[in-house]
């Protein structure tokens, strides 16, 4: 067998040796890698800092692949010299012998001259481990410079931002991505760039950087200083082609092949960034995937496939700010712009046409239609008709129009170069139902990912089993599991909701992301957040529970479920004055007045005097109680004080779904605390603390957290508990969900069992919300907000 | 037709809503930043009071069952379906919140056509 030897193990080099091993005859081949990772999406690294996604996650072919398709993978070996005549390659130790040679050895971050430039912390950003080293010095207010202000330059700022570091971007032009943009696409990609808290600095060039051992700031040219803990290199890119170089191959800035990807040597080729193909380095995925095609057909005996060469095109990869250029991207002669701009909306479209042919593309704050422009790009279509509507296309009514609207001899994923039609051919020929089978199937959607709206689109237009993967996200508006809003909310210190709508989503937001943001601002900074009442669901503006007739129900605050013959009067006299429609006795030992207009509420609150019971919210509902050793014969803990001193200390805060509590004075459990998502239950001579209980939609018995002697610790136990819930649960994720997702042993571990520092720290944030927290009924007294109970009288009447 | 003075722009907070009777007729005016705008006050699903809605961008979801009103036009986004719900036109001169009713007879041209 022919030995075949690929010299890098980057995407380039790996999709074309898939292509390879379709193909007859069969290689021996031999793979050297000078990182130590089998091979990942390179294009991906931004997300793996932005934390979108994990290391693992980015892998293209695992361990099992090289395996099972007999490829001998010599990783974290570099190859210094190639010997043509014995044909021989030589790495760290070892030689190599290749009947054929393909090189696919990528390219490096230029690195330009500025004194001081080898300091610590000093990071350029191509591979995984400068992800991983940038990663481990990323914390929180750390101040970071990125030097260059180009594609991989922005999405290394807003990575590092994301891990909380206060970013700046330094870049030598005026113009922000200025290899992709003009003029103005770059001023409206910079106002989006600060408007997600990145600071911007143009026209900077740099002289040093200072510090000693350490980086600490960098120097620019006009003078000024900007602090630096880290700092990032993105200045572009260099192709690695030394290595042909020196072995006497033919290099201009990259090694130059020709259409069927051949160098000056018979045996040897090149692919992906190293190559320069017609005076051309490409630096983006698809047309290095197309090499690697015509690479592999000319490897395996098959020549007569050719690369003719790409339009150029890039996407910047940052959530919110979409930015796509392709073609040309300045005006001159001969060329038509059609133009397009919104500066409220941050949106920027331009296209250039020359006879009647699109020539380039830019697009700045809205890039849905990329797929489209880079179509007529690279078809050349003519676009007499279309002429009248470029930018605006007819609406499509119905969701399967746009996939309608596609030929079937249309790119859908432009990196692996997939169709409309081998999709739909996948989907049916091969039972593809899912977009990780089509994946598998097809490689569409496994490069930039940008193509995977429209691969969903086609699959659940086509595809008769289609599921859509479920990815825990908060919802549309705000595409991030609530798990890292929480950190990316107090990394970026955002105390409002509608600062984590415009920094991390649509700007809009929905009645699902708007109250669960609410929450989060809130339980995050303790209460001392900025309360926005217009993201609030109505019952949490007039602190009542709107009923179907648009009236609402007061319940107020009896703790416990004690009441009194004055409240009891008192309840009574407002119902009659007020009309309730109804007096009822809730489930929760609590008094009901149903039918209550949202005028009279700070009326009926005055006149009752009571606290609100926080039934029309979040928050903490009751705690029921038996009477307990008070009254009862078979009492052995006093339930009534106990429940209610629980009450009295958690009551006014808010959690992520309700929260029910109960105690009851022994284990005959009339309370029926095993029900509640907190219950107390007395035993002789100690309570058990149980957690996680239903009795609603679910029902599901509690797990026990914990048995204590006294009840100061029962109370502690259900408080670090309740603070604990509050932190960790997902909005409107009940206790009894929380409680089995997490599991109770960890549960326990993170809260009872857990050390006295974290204890401590679980009750000070309780202690300080609860500070913060007050009965919203008192806001009847003082509205937050104007005319929040009333309705508008009109300063002019209507004539009738 | 005659434009009327309702009420203090400040009295409708931004993104919030409001409701006003004017003359039998409930209006629901919503502050949408930088503008208002005012649609009737009763979602066509089962008349929930469109004033007490979480307001997202232009649309408007009703504190009921969800329904999302776009409240330029008055369309029902969601669900899909073709009613809508009568908009007027809103301005705010002076500080004061202005709203047009439409007369009595090109209310009944409407109706006719």
């Amino acid at each position: 067998m022919e030995q075949l030897v690929v010299v890098g193990n980057g995407m380039a080099g790996m999709a074309c040796l898939e292509q390879i091993l379709k193909h007859e005859p069969k290689f021996d081949v031999t793979v050297f890698g000078d990182e130590t990772h089998v091979n990942y999406n390179r294009i991906l690294l931004s997300s793996v800092l932005a934390g979108e996604r994990e290391a693992d996650d980015i892998t293209v072919n695992g361990l099992d692949w090289y395996q099972k398709n007999d490829v001998r993978l010599r990783l974290g070996e570099q190859i210094h010299k190639i010997d043509l005549r014995r044909r021989l390659v030589y790495g760290d130790g070892s030689e190599t012998r290749f009947d054929k040679l393909i090189l696919a050895t990528g390219s490096s971050a230029f690195i330009p001259p500025i004194e001081g430039i080898n300091k610590k912390n000093v990071f350029t950003f191509r591979s995984l481990d400068d992800t991983r080293a940038m990663l481990a010095v990323a914390r929180l207010g750390a101040k970071a410079v990125v030097i260059g202000g180009g594609l991989l330059g922005l999405e290394a700022a807003r990575g590092l931002q994301l891990r909380g570091c206060e970013v700046s971007v330094a870049h030598l032009l005026d113009t922000l991505m200025n290899m992709q943009l003009d003029a103005t696409g770059g001023d409206y990609l910079r106002k989006k760039i600060e408007q997600l808290g990145v600071r911007v600095l143009t026209g900077r060039s740099t002289k040093a950087l200072a510090g000693n051992g350490r980086v600490e700031g960098v120097i620019f040219e006009n003078g000024d200083v900007a602090e630096a803990e880290i700092v990032v290199i993105a200045c572009g890119i260099r192709p690695n082609a030394e290595l042909a170089r020196n072995a006497g191959i033919a290099v201009n800035r990259g090694v130059v092949v020709n259409d069927f990807m051949e160098t000056s040597h018979p045996r040897v080729f090149a692919v992906g960034e190293c190559a320069e193909h017609n005076g051309q380095v490409y630096g983006l995925v698809a047309p290095l995937f197309d090499q690697g095609k015509v690479l592999a057909a000319t490897v395996t005996g098959n020549r007569g496939p050719r690369f003719t060469g790409w339009t150029p095109a890039a996407k910047l990869k940052i959530m919110g700010v979409d930015v796509f250029s392709a073609g040309e991207f300045q005006e001159s002669n001969g060329v038509e712009v059609v133009r397009y701009e919104d500066a409220s909306f941050g949106v920027y479209k331009k296209l250039l046409v020359r006879d009647n042919k699109l020539v380039g593309v830019v697009l700045v704050g809205e890039a849905a239609d990329s797929n489209r422009y880079m179509e007529w790009l690279r078809s050349a279509a003519d676009l007499t008709l279309r002429r009248k509507n470029l930018l605006f296309p007819e609406a499509v009514a119905d969701h399967g129009g746009t996939v309608a609207e596609m030929a079937d001899g249309e790119t859908v994923c432009g990196c692996m170069g997939v169709t409309k039609g081998e999709i739909i051919a996948a989907i049916h020929d091969k039972g593809v139902n899912t977009l990780p089978q089509l994946k598998e199937c097809t490689r569409a959607s496994t490069g930039c990912g940008s193509c995977t709206g429209v691969c969903q689109q086609i699959l659940k237009a086509v595809a008769p089993g289609f599921e859509e993967e479920t990815k825990k996200v908060l919802c549309k508006c705000v595409p991030f599991a609530q798990e890292n809003l929480r950190e990316m909310i107090r990394s970026q210190k955002l105390k409002s909701v509608q600062e984590v709508l415009d920094i991390y989503g649509n700007g809009r937001g929905c009645e699902v992301c708007k109250p669960a943001l609410s929450y989060l601002v809130d339980v995050i900074w303790c209460g001392d957040h900025e309360e926005d009442r217009s993201a609030r669901f109505i019952n949490d503006r007039v602190h009542a529970n709107i009923q179907r007739d648009g009236t609402f129900s007061v319940i107020p605050r009896i703790r416990g479920g004690v009441t009194s013959a004055t409240e009891l009067r008192k309840i009574a006299d407002a119902a009659e004055k007020y009309n309730a429609r109804m007096v009822k006795i809730t489930g929760s030992q609590r008094i009901d007045l149903l039918g209550i207009r949202k005028s009279d509420l700070p009326k009926i609150w005055a006149d009752l005097g009571m606290a609100s019971g926080q039934a029309y919210t979040k928050g903490v509902r009751m705690v029921k109680t038996c009477v307990g050793t008070e009254f009862c014969r078979f009492g052995v803990q006093d339930a009534i004080h106990a429940g209610i001193e629980l009450e009295k200390r958690l009551e006014n805060l808010f959690t992520p779904h309700k929260t029910k509590m109960a105690v009851t004075g022994c284990p005959r459990n009339c309370a029926e605390a095993t029900v509640k998502d907190v219950g107390l239950i007395g035993q002789e001579g100690s309570w058990q603390v149980v957690v996680g209980g239903a009795a609603g939609k679910h029902v599901r018995k509690a797990d026990l957290l914990i048995t204590v002697q006294t009840t100061e610790e029962a109370l502690e136990a259900a408080m670090l508990f309740f603070q604990h819930y509050r932190e960790n649960a997902n909005y409107l994720e009940r206790t009894y969900d929380f409680v089995e997702r997490i599991g109770i042993e960890k549960i326990r571990k993170e809260t009872v069992y857990a050390q006295a520092k974290q204890k401590k720290g679980l009750l000070m944030r309780l202690q300080k919300s609860k500070a913060l927290s007050k009965d919203a009924w008192r806001e009847g007294e003082s509205p937050m907000r104007p005319a929040q109970f009333v309705q508008i009288q009109p300063l002019e009447a209507v004539l009738q | 037709m005659k434009w009327l003075r309702i009420t203090h722009a400040k009295n409708i907070p931004l993104r919030e809503g409001r409701g006003v009777n004017l003359g039998g007729t409930e209006i629901a005016i919503f502050n949408l930043g930088g503008r208002f705008a005012a649609v009737e006050n009763s979602c066509p699903h089962r008349g929930g009071p469109l004033c007490d809605s979480i307001v997202a961008g232009n649309t408007a979801i009703c504190p009921l069952h969800g329904w999302n009103i776009c409240l330029d036009t008055g369309a029902v986004l969601k669900p899909e379906i073709c009613v809508r719900v009568q908009t007027y036109p809103v301005r705010v001169e002076d500080g004061i919140v202005m709203l047009q009713l439409p007369d009595e007879e090109e209310a009944q041209r409407k109706d006719a056509a």
